[in-house]
């Protein structure tokens, strides 16, 4: 078959169009479920658990190595300029805009987004969705209301958390490796700091947190055709959640930081 | 009929994209009548099904459940017909993430707001009606074997007392004494509850067993509706090759799809 490069790139716009189409549709969808009552408190406080306390190992690791790779890097570099001074306010400032929560939120899109791509995947073949309905019983209110709302209030804790671990390991390498004095570390460290630095990355954490779950849920949501399709929705999941993630990223530092 | 139907419908179509499978059914089922539907395997039984429960809209057609329109329903109406209709469905469909007592006693709690202990004396008397002890209650549903899953399946279906009961091939993937027990079940639950039902199946030892009607589904029409006692003389060639099983016939197996 010989298709012209154009109806290829014409047909994919299309798609994605039809893609955005269907996943703003279901995002409204479920916002407005998730505002109504009823509320599902067992249901809420068990994801936040699952997404948040069961999270913390993975996030933790993944800020320590960050904040302590950080330090030595700008080390290596700063060093050039006799700018070492510089190393703490680096390390927080990057740490808070844009590692902590742009790494959190991957790893948890990892952790998370698939997890539940699955789970809701396997319950949409197997007919578990249809069954809550036939209980009157809404799969939008019971199943991803919960989620989303577990993502968007665990992610900025968990985000909180990461700069604090990740700005330990930034100390550690600071005073233990490259002879820092430690309260001057510290005091560089909180002097530099602003209110906007910590904030604007909790906000993204919550944009984040709501954009993992519901490409776990959409695509969990939407699957079909057994157990090959619901190994798709987990895969969709990560890496569309992992891709927006990053183009949110973008947008929302515009938004707080472009003058 | 003098009595007016409990559900009625009439020219109920369903089409996935250029696949045509329900293609204008018409279907009366009487209170407390019970209603078996036959046909091949993807003849669109189940999606025949899940038009009536409101799972799935028809692309045209009618549903009436007690008189009422159901096909253009909003979320409240069709929650307050949802609440009259119990289903079995074909694999269970138990949530897995939940104990078996938790299972049975899910619609009488989340929808009806039951207390939970309530609840659950009405889950282990609805186990007990399905032949399983209070203890099965604390398992999860994949400690339990296929037969086990089926009967929880059902007493969940049964737990709010229902008025009309769907099942979804209730005996597909049992051995047959399992399937016979499943059946006696069926038989009983329904007229202790005095429900209406409608099955589908491809069993037809299952469709003797717990029709009062048969209707055989076959290129998106139900080509042949009777009493159960006319089966066996229907005057149809394909009913008579379906319920003997014949590969040789006007029935031609689709192998592929569409
Ligand atoms: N959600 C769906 N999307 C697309 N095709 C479907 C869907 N549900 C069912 N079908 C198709 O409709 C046909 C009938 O399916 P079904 O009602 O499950 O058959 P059965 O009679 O075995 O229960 C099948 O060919 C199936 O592929
Ligand atoms: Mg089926």
């Amino acid at each position: 078959m010989n298709i012209p490069l154009l109806t290829v790139l014409g047909r994919m716009f299309l798609a994605f169009l039809e893609a955005t189409g269907a996943v703003t549709a279901f995002a409204f969808h479920a916002v407005r479920q998730a505002v109504q009552p009823p509320y599902y408190r067992r249901q809420i406080v068990s994801q936040i658990l699952e997404i948040g306390y069961y999270s913390l190992p993975v996030v933790g690791l993944t800020a320590i190595f960050t904040g302590m790779v950080l330090a030595l890097q700008s080390y290596t570099g700063f060093a050039r300029f006799s700018a070492e001074s510089a190393i703490p306010n680096v390390v927080v400032v990057s740490l808070t805009r844009e590692l902590g929560p742009v790494l959190a939120s991957l790893m948890v899109a990892g952790r998370i987004g698939a997890a539940i791509a699955a789970e809701i995947g396997t319950m949409r073949v197997t007919e578990q969705i249809d069954a809550l309905t036939t209980l009157s019983t809404d799969p939008f209110k019971y199943l991803v209301a919960p989620r989303l709302i577990a993502g968007i209030v665990t992610l900025p804790i968990l985000v909180f958390v990461a700069d604090i671990i990740g700005i330990l390991g930034g100390f550690l390498v600071g005073v233990y490796k490259l002879d820092f004095n430690d309260a001057a570390y510290l005091r560089n460290t909180i002097d530099f700091l602003q209110f906007q630095d910590v904030f604007s990355g909790l906000v993204k954490a919550a944009v984040f947190g709501f954009l993992i779950t519901l490409m776990g849920c959409y695509h969990g949501y939407t699957s079909k055709g057994g157990a090959q399709g619901v190994g798709m929705a987990t895969t969709n999941a990560v890496v569309s959640a992992s891709i927006l993630i990053f183009t949110f990223n973008y947008f929302i530092t515009e938004a707080f930081f472009a003058r | 009929m003098s009595v007016p139907s409990k559900i009625s419908l009439r020219d109920v179509a369903k089409s996935f994209g250029p696949k045509k499978v329900l293609q204008g059914i018409d279907l009366d089922v009487a209170p407390g009548e019970s209603m078996v539907v036959i046909g091949g395997s993807g003849t669109g039984k189940s999606v025949l099904l899940k038009c009536i429960l409101g799972l799935m809209a028809p692309d045209r057609g009618s549903i009436c459940v007690d008189g009422e329109e159901t096909v253009a329903f909003n979320d409240r109406s069709r929650a307050r017909v949802m609440r009259k209709f119990g289903m079995l469905f074909q694999g269970g469909a138990l949530f897995d993430s939940l104990r078996v007592w938790e299972n049975v006693a899910f619609g009488p709690i989340q929808s009806d707001g039951m207390k939970a202990e309530e609840a659950r004396e009405v889950a282990v008397a609805k186990l007990g009606a399905v032949g399983l002890g209070p203890e099965i209650g604390e398992l999860f549903p994949s400690e339990l074997s296929g037969g086990m899953q089926k009967r929880v399946a059902l007493a969940r279906a049964i737990a709010r007392e229902p008025e009309i009961i769907f099942f979804d091939e209730p005996t597909t993937g049992l051995d047959p004494i399992m399937a016979d027990v499943i059946n006696d079940l069926i038989v009983k639950c329904v007229s202790d509850l005095g429900a209406t039902a409608v099955s589908i199946t491809h069993d037809m030892a299952s469709a003797r067993k717990i029709g009062h009607r048969i209707g055989m589904l076959y290129e998106g029409r139900l080509i042949w509706q009777g009493p159960v006692a006319d089966i066996d003389h229907s005057g149809n060639a394909h009913v008579d090759q379906f319920i003997h099983g014949r590969a040789e016939g006007p029935i031609r197996m689709q192998v592929r799809k569409l």
